[in-house]
């Protein structure tokens, strides 16, 4: 990769004038300080919400699915919306860390750190439903191909549910060590600044003696290229495939075949409100107004106005199908949907997430960070209730009437998927306390954007 | 190993690159640069060889391949053919998924994994430290003192930027 000529033009990725130092010392010297009362505050309420979610799924897993609200006509609900809900919210990671380093967008050095946190940390909730919907999760081992004693009896392999377990296990470790080698020179430059000892043997040990020469930069650029080549498909496929969950069956509502595009730009839709909450937050607190800069804001709000606008025109398209289609069970689906009891859960989903983004258009919304914040959070809302109304809704019309039902969920649904919250969080608490959360050398490397 | 080096160290990037340049173009062997992030450029003139991770993803990526297909229609056709669906035993498009998956699994590990090893990487390995600053805003270029001439070399970073030469005895492979 030869060095590419950059523009004068180009606005500035780092805002204020640092020197490499100083850079090192905004964003490392926060982790050789004691932690603030306000880190500590947020910390134990996530970790505490982390705890009564915990002790929700031991009794769940203790007695038995039936402590859910499902019933024989909606067998899915909660458990896979929230599933697909965090799932959706690790895309946007893996995009900016990935999809826009083979685009060379190098405005994502500022904020790709986080952002692959996140996602580790998204897909790890997300994981948790399924194992806990699993109702035995000590018998996960059997979703995996091994010889067994069952006179070898074997997966079916022509399973999407099995092809999602296939994609998130890759998924998940793939961007976890696409993530962590990214670590590796920011780690050894705590290393290397520490004066505590304890820290220096801990941080010595992380970054796997990690120390700069050129030799090893040069694989590293490669790795990380190639990595990010190989991720770039595996997002899409990921979604893809979750998006087959429903699309292979034959429920009315879920049967299409744009659901893949569909779901893929929902993930990265709720993904980059996930990240831009976090970040708004984040920069706040952690002083670093000056690498996340608006200018990040506002490159994030233009995918979301982007992919908002695919999510809508998807729900239009499969609304003209259904009625084009001429199908009763299918166009029933849709206006049962609509106009049917859940009609509130569809509405919210169409103005949050088609409504809300247009605001994204003016370059005064855009800049403005406290409504952006607002924004991000309708969003999330948004595509929570879009997975509600494509899983719920598409189930509780069976096709006899008489197994028409209604779905509510119990105090274990509830107290599971807010103690993932607090997982999320607690985890993304630590890992902010603890990790360089600004890619450092990455950024030192854009310092030069927009200057002479 | 010890063995006495020399090593010019730099404040500024594009001071460095400059620096190197022109210590190559005087046919000085440069031993290793150290820098706290990627320079542009410098692979060109230290004559780096471009890596060969590419190959390594391609090839485990193939096995992975091979591998999920071979698993998947050994499983489905030969080891307990079922019948699923009214679908073939072997049924391909519906194993394109569970192939690609396992083909990105293998290639990205593999991948990390020879990287960790061409570069001796791994928990606990002694760092080769010149300067704590390395990993932080020093650019340090490593010439081996017995290939060149200590004035020469001296003379010709500090004139392009270099904020100090010296000569130190360094241990290898620690």
């Amino acid at each position: 990769m030869s060095d590419v000529h950059i523009s004068k033009l180009r606005t500035k990725l780092v805002t204020e004038d640092r020197t490499y130092k100083q850079i090192s010392e905004d964003i490392l010297d926060t982790l050789e300080r004691k932690p603030t009362k306000a880190w500590l505050i947020c910390i134990s309420i996530s970790a505490l919400f982390m705890m009564i979610g915990f002790a929700t799924i031991g009794y769940e897993i203790s007695t038995g699915i039936g402590t859910w609200g499902l019933n024989k006509t909606v067998g899915w609900s909660w458990d896979i919306t929230n599933f697909v809900f965090w799932v959706g919210i690790g895309h946007a990671g893996t995009l900016i860390s990935a999809i826009l380093l083979v685009f060379r967008q190098k405005w994502r050095t500022g904020i790709n750190r986080a952002a692959e946190a996140m996602t580790l940390f998204a897909v790890a909730c997300a994981g948790l439903f399924p194992l806990i919907h699993a109702g035995r999760p000590w018998l996960l081992f059997w979703m995996f191909p091994y010889p067994n004693t069952r006179g070898d009896l074997w997966l079916n392999f022509r399973s999407p549910l099995l092809w999602d377990v296939f994609a998130i296990s890759t998924y998940l470790t793939v961007s976890a060590v696409f993530w962590y080698m990214g670590l590796l020179p920011d780690l050894a430059s705590i290393r290397d600044r520490t004066k505590s000892k304890m820290r220096k043997t801990i941080y010595g040990l992380l970054s796997f003696g990690w120390d700069g020469s050129n030799r090893t930069w040069h694989h590293f650029e490669v790795m990380c290229l190639v990595l990010a080549g190989l991720c770039t498909p595996l997002v899409i496929s990921v979604h893809t495939i979750v998006s087959m969950d429903f699309a292979t069956s034959i429920i009315p509502g879920w049967h299409t075949t744009i659901f893949p595009p569909y779901f893929v730009a929902g993930a990265i839709f709720s993904g980059f409100a996930m990240v831009l909450t976090l970040m708004i937050i984040t920069r706040k607190v952690m002083n670093w107004e000056n690498y996340i800069t608006i200018g990040h804001i506002e490159a994030m709000c233009k995918v979301i106005v982007l992919t908002g606008m695919i999510v809508g025109l998807a729900y239009a398209t499969e609304f003209f199908i259904a009625w084009y289609s001429g199908n009763e069970y299918e166009r029933y689906a849709f206006i049962n949907r609509a106009t049917g009891p859940y009609w509130w859960a569809y509405w919210t989903m169409v103005s949050c997430n088609v409504i809300t983004p247009q605001f994204l258009w003016s370059k005064r919304l855009r800049t403005n960070v406290v409504f952006v914040f607002i924004l991000s959070i309708f969003v999330n809302i948004g595509m929570w209730f879009e997975r509600f109304v494509i899983i719920t809704t598409s189930l509780h019309r069976d096709f006899l009437p008489s197994s028409w039902v209604m779905y509510s969920p119990t105090w274990v649904e509830i107290w599971t998927f807010i103690g993932t919250f607090g997982l999320f969080f607690t985890l993304f608490f630590l890992f902010i306390r603890f990790f360089p959360g600004i890619a450092v050398a990455e950024v030192k490397s854009v310092y030069r954007h927009g200057r002479d | 190993m010890k063995k006495d080096f020399v090593l010019a160290s730099f404040e500024c990037d594009l001071k460095l690159l400059k620096g190197a340049e022109k210590a190559v173009d005087k046919n000085i062997e440069i031993y290793d640069i150290y820098t706290p992030f990627p320079v542009h450029g410098l692979d060109d003139v230290m004559g780096i060889k471009r890596s060969m991770l590419p190959y390594v993803t391609f090839g485990a990526g193939i096995v992975g391949l091979c591998l999920a297909l071979g698993l998947q229609i050994w499983t489905s056709a030969v080891s307990w053919p079922t019948i699923i669906g009214g679908k073939p035993f072997i049924s391909i498009p519906a194993f394109i998924p569970i192939t690609f998956e396992i083909t990105v699994l293998l290639a990205a590990h593999t991948t990390v994994l020879a990287f960790l090893v061409i570069n001796k990487l791994f928990p606990g390995k002694r760092p080769l430290i010149l300067d704590p600053r390395q990993t932080d805003d020093l650019f340090i270029v490593m010439i081996e003192k017995s290939k060149v001439n200590v004035d020469e070399v001296t003379a010709l970073f500090k004139e392009h930027g270099a904020v100090d030469v010296k000569v130190q005895n360094v241990e290898l492979n620690p």
